[in-house]
């Protein structure tokens, strides 16, 4: 297997990042043609009423206004917003307008107007009249015999055949069970059960959702959005409008950042109806109120961690009950909660497992997808239950971590049992580096100078924590990449992809990969992606799987092209092909003659026997391959306020051959100081009637600059034979250490455990004080 | 009313509304570059120089500029001419999707042009302002360190 790398494993400088610091026109506002109209939204003031009359005439008679939708004049076609792969793991339980809204931001109505002030002079003259009804506000409230029905609509269902009982607001349940939980935890030394919560929490791009649409000459329409997933866009939008695929082109133009909000069809539907029916180019944009209020969320989920050890570290139970709020709509409601399960429990060891996993519908803002996605939640309650228990027996939790953490070759009973949506896929573990990850980290951030916080004095008190991690790389057996290609007259190529980069670097790890397996410069790589009328299909963005999945694809299409031109090259040299290697953009013999790729491709398009030297090809996963990761993290806590300050982080991970480190790397730092951001400072709040009172960023706090500690990242390599070049993901995974770390490292400075998310001052101040009794 | 100001070296004259924005305004006239984060101040992605100071262009008004003068990320480097702040930033490996970085360059330059070599704390409260979601500042730090180093150099 070739390690030693020409292209790949190089650092080499992202192909769009120029463009991007010039500030060259590359997002979807930058296209907005000066014509377009421009969408408003009348949202719901309630969370949860029912529409009894809209009256638009007087709006109509606005000047300026083109059209207006609402559910009296658009189809009724009940579909999920979430970007899945299809038919979709998530219920059917949205229509593009409803007679119903179900949280405060719902859809009531739309308006396309000339200007923004036209717009919205027209929302505002909109009359609705609305018969409240009696809203649910928590998880607890939604499970309550009798509470209000979210979704009494009949239409609602899943497409594939889940749990889903509407009627009592449960929009997904999962479970498993492996060998005895009860037996187990009798069997245990020391045996815990506690419960955890974390909250609401936006992803923040600083690009909110963007969407317009226009109709082409003949009359297809043309949707350019920030998008994760442009197939699924095309799919649900072709679905709700009851209009054709073939219709419809999705373009995905840059992206201002994504982290999971953007697998979702939010806008698009809107767009597009509006263009069809106007015939005008039509523009919409969330404000950043909009973008905390009424696009998605990261879940909030109550676990409860059941857990036992023997006084040798031997982990004899653990069980996992977890409850997430979805929201008003089930959008990744099931695969959100499989995940907190299928990524979490196979990390450590132990014969007897319990998970259940359910999603309510509460008349609150909806979840959705969000980097790490469940796994972020459940790393929390699974990694404090383990540093507790450590504790408890008297044992190093760092040694216990390395003790019972999963290694290569071992496989776990999860991963057969929970998949998404349907039984999961068995897999034995190929590469895994996470003990010299949790080796390197240690000594990085100095775990044996740590000390026992009933020894630390003074009004600031520090201390260090630390958290083992495991991902996937892509969703075995249901996610497809796809990549064609081909040669032109220098010796350059074309990329096309259906893989979409949200800033990630996806164009140009995949390049490398291209360029790599190739044998030329990264400059010779014309990379197009992202759009469903040009490039081959890909799911998209999500499940941590374009550089693993995606990358197979390509690599597997530059073998093709690869293979073409060395038979070129052989009917020019007079050789057998297998005398023939292409490096440095030629084609070599064994002898040292030399054809370059510009001279093989004017061969192949102009000389004898004339042909395009291209291939399309896809390709599917039958394994998920963890990435692992050791955070660590020193906090100081003072004791006077609560407040928590991070100090330093580390985040050694292992993600297999990194194909551009220095990508990897800022990977896994932006990923780092969300999570410090999610663990110490993100918080929804809320009015008694569901409104959000803190939706900008002048109230919702996200880390600055200034805010953030020294995060150093350690690349930790290890080679996944099924990946390209030995790559896993890297993507997610680092944004589930920060809120078990900084649990951990606050229990290391204080001596008390924070089992509830995010640790604001009081939270701590409080914990401390009930501690001191 | 009519507003006539220097875009970017070039002068210009538009008819405004009197309570636009700058932002909306400099969009209108070409300058994609002029990002739309948060329309509250919050963010910097909008953030230029007028009359050379930085604002956020979102909070102020476009009549404010009359007369005066705007640079935005268009005039300080191009493809085949970046800035230093530019190459820094692309080696360094910290543009991920590059949503704030108009802001971010502007925000530094402003910085840069006063003081050539700023130390890191410098450097955390001058860009405090500029949001990114993406790279957690790291790389961005350390493109700005190593602006900031050969700035000592050539003062030496």
């Amino acid at each position: 297997m070739k390690k030693q790398f020409t292209v790949v494993n190089k650092s080499v400088k992202k192909i769009d990042a120029l463009s991007l610091a010039t500030g060259k026109p590359m997002f979807v506002a930058d296209f907005k043609p000066a014509d377009a109209l421009i969408v408003k939204m009348l949202w719901s003031p309630h969370a949860h009423a029912r529409i009894v009359s809209i009256d638009t005439s007087e709006a109509e008679k606005l000047p300026g206004v083109k059209a207006i939708l609402h559910h009296g004049n658009v189809p009724r076609v009940v579909h999920t917003t979430a970007g899945q792969g299809f038919p979709e793991p998530s219920p059917y339980d949205t229509f593009m307008f409803d007679r119903k809204v179900r949280h405060v931001g719902d859809r009531v109505a739309a308006v396309a107007a000339e200007t923004v002030e036209q717009a919205e002079a027209a929302v505002k003259a909109i009359k609705v009249v609305y018969e409240e009804l009696p809203a649910v506000m928590s998880i607890e409230a939604a499970l309550t015999p009798g509470a209000p029905v979210i979704h009494d609509e009949p239409e609602a269902h899943v497409p594939i055949p889940v749990p889903y009982e509407p009627q009592r607001n449960l929009a997904a349940r999962v479970a498993m069970d492996v060998g005895d939980l009860d037996a187990g935890m009798r069997e245990a030394d020391v045996a815990l059960d506690h419960e955890y919560y974390t909250d609401y929490a936006q992803h923040c791009p600083i690009e909110p959702h963007v969407a317009m649409a226009h109709l082409a000459a003949d009359g297809r329409v043309v949707i350019t959005t920030s998008t994760q997933v442009p197939f699924h866009v095309r799919r649900i939008v072709a679905q709700t409008l009851e209009i054709p695929v073939r219709r419809i082109r999705v373009i995905k133009p840059r992206i201002g950042g994504g982290f999971g909000v953007k697998q979702e069809v939010l806008l698009e539907d809107v767009v597009a109806l509006f263009a069809l029916r106007t015939g005008r180019p039509v523009f919409w944009k969330y404000t950043r109120e909009e973008e905390f209020v009424s696009s998605r969320t990261r879940h909030p989920e109550k676990m409860r961690v059941r857990a036992g050890v023997k006084k040798d570290g031997t982990i004899t139970a653990m069980g996992l009950d977890c409850i997430t709020n979805t929201g008003a709509y089930g959008s990744h409601a099931l695969t959100v909660v499989c995940n907190s399960g299928s990524k979490i429990l196979p990390l450590y060891r132990t014969g007897n497992i319990h998970f259940v996993g359910e999603s309510c519908y509460t008349n609150l803002p909806v979840g959705g997808a969000y980097r790490g996605y469940g796994a972020t939640q459940s790393s929390f309650a699974v990694d404090c239950m383990m540093d507790e228990l450590a504790e408890l027996i008297g044992m190093d939790s760092l040694e216990f971590r390395r003790m019972n953490a999963i290694k290569s070759g071992e496989t776990s009973p999860v991963f057969r049992a929970l998949g998404e949506g349907k039984a999961g896929v068995e897999q034995s573990i190929g590469s895994c580096e996470l003990d010299k990850c949790i080796k390197l980290g240690a000594k990085e951030i100095g775990w044996k100078k740590r000390g026992r916080w009933q020894d630390k004095k003074g009004r600031f008190r520090r201390g260090i924590g630390m958290a083992a991690l495991m991902q996937g790389s892509s969703i075995p057996e249901i996610d497809m990449g796809a990549a064609s290609l081909k040669i032109n007259d220098d010796g350059s190529f074309n990329l096309l992809m259906g893989a979409t980069d949200l800033g990630t670097g996806s164009d140009t790890v995949l390049a490398q990969i291209a360029a790599e397996t190739l044998g030329c410069d990264m400059d010779k790589i014309i990379v197009y992606s992202s759009d469903t009328d040009m490039t081959p299909f890909d799911v998209g963005a999500y499940a941590s799987s374009t550089t693993y999945l995606s990358g197979m694809a390509v690599k597997n299409v530059a073998e093709k092209v690869a293979k073409q031109m060395v038979e070129v090259a052989a009917a020019m040299f007079g050789c057998p092909a297998r005398d023939i290697k292409l490096q440095d953009n030629c084609a070599v013999t064994a002898e040292g003659k030399r054809a370059t790729f510009s001279e093989i491709a004017l061969r192949a398009l102009y000389g004898t026997d004339q042909f395009q030297i291209g291939a399309v090809s896809s390709r599917i996963s039958h394994k998920s391959p963890p990435p692992f990761s050791a955070h660590f993290v020193e906090v100081e806590v003072d004791t006077l306020t609560g407040r928590v300050r991070v100090l330093r982080y580390v985040a050694a991970v292992d993600c297999g051959t990194a194909i551009n480190p220095k990508l990897a790397e800022g990977q896994t730092e932006g990923g780092v100081l969300n999570g410090i951001s999610y663990a110490l400072t993100e918080k929804y709040l809320f009015s008694p009637k569901g409104k959000m009172l803190n939706a900008g960023f002048s109230h919702y706090k996200i880390l600055s600059m200034r805010d953030k500690p020294v995060i150093t990242s350690i690349l930790v390599p290890s080679y996944e034979k099924t990946g390209p070049y030995g790559a896993k993901s890297v993507s997610e995974i680092c944004i589930n250490g920060a809120l078990p770390s900084i649990a951990n490292a606050i229990y290391n400075a204080v001596g008390v455990r924070l089992r509830r998310s995010p640790f604001t001052a009081e939270d701590v101040w409080n914990a401390m004080q009930a501690r001191a009794g | 009313m009519k507003i006539q100001f220097t875009l970017n070296g070039e002068a210009r004259s538009i008819e405004i509304a009197v309570h636009a924005k700058l932002s909306d305004v400099l969009r209108q006239l070409g300058c994609a570059s002029v990002k739309m984060g948060c329309n509250e101040g919050a963010c910097g992605s909008c953030a230029v120089m007028l009359n050379g100071r930085l604002v956020n262009s979102c909070l102020a008004y476009a009549a404010q500029a009359d007369k005066g003068i705007v640079e935005t990320v268009e005039s300080v480097g191009s493809l085949d001419h970046p800035h230093a702040i530019q190459t820094a930033l692309v080696e360094a490996g910290a543009v991920q999707c590059g949503y704030c970085m108009p802001g971010m360059i502007m925000a530094a330059k402003a910085l840069f042009d006063r003081n050539p070599s700023p130390t890191d704390e410098e450097l955390a409260i001058h860009l405090d302002g500029q949001l990114c979601r993406c790279t957690g500042y790291e790389k961005i730090q350390t493109a700005l360190r190593n602006v900031a180093a050969a700035g000592r150099e050539q003062a030496q």
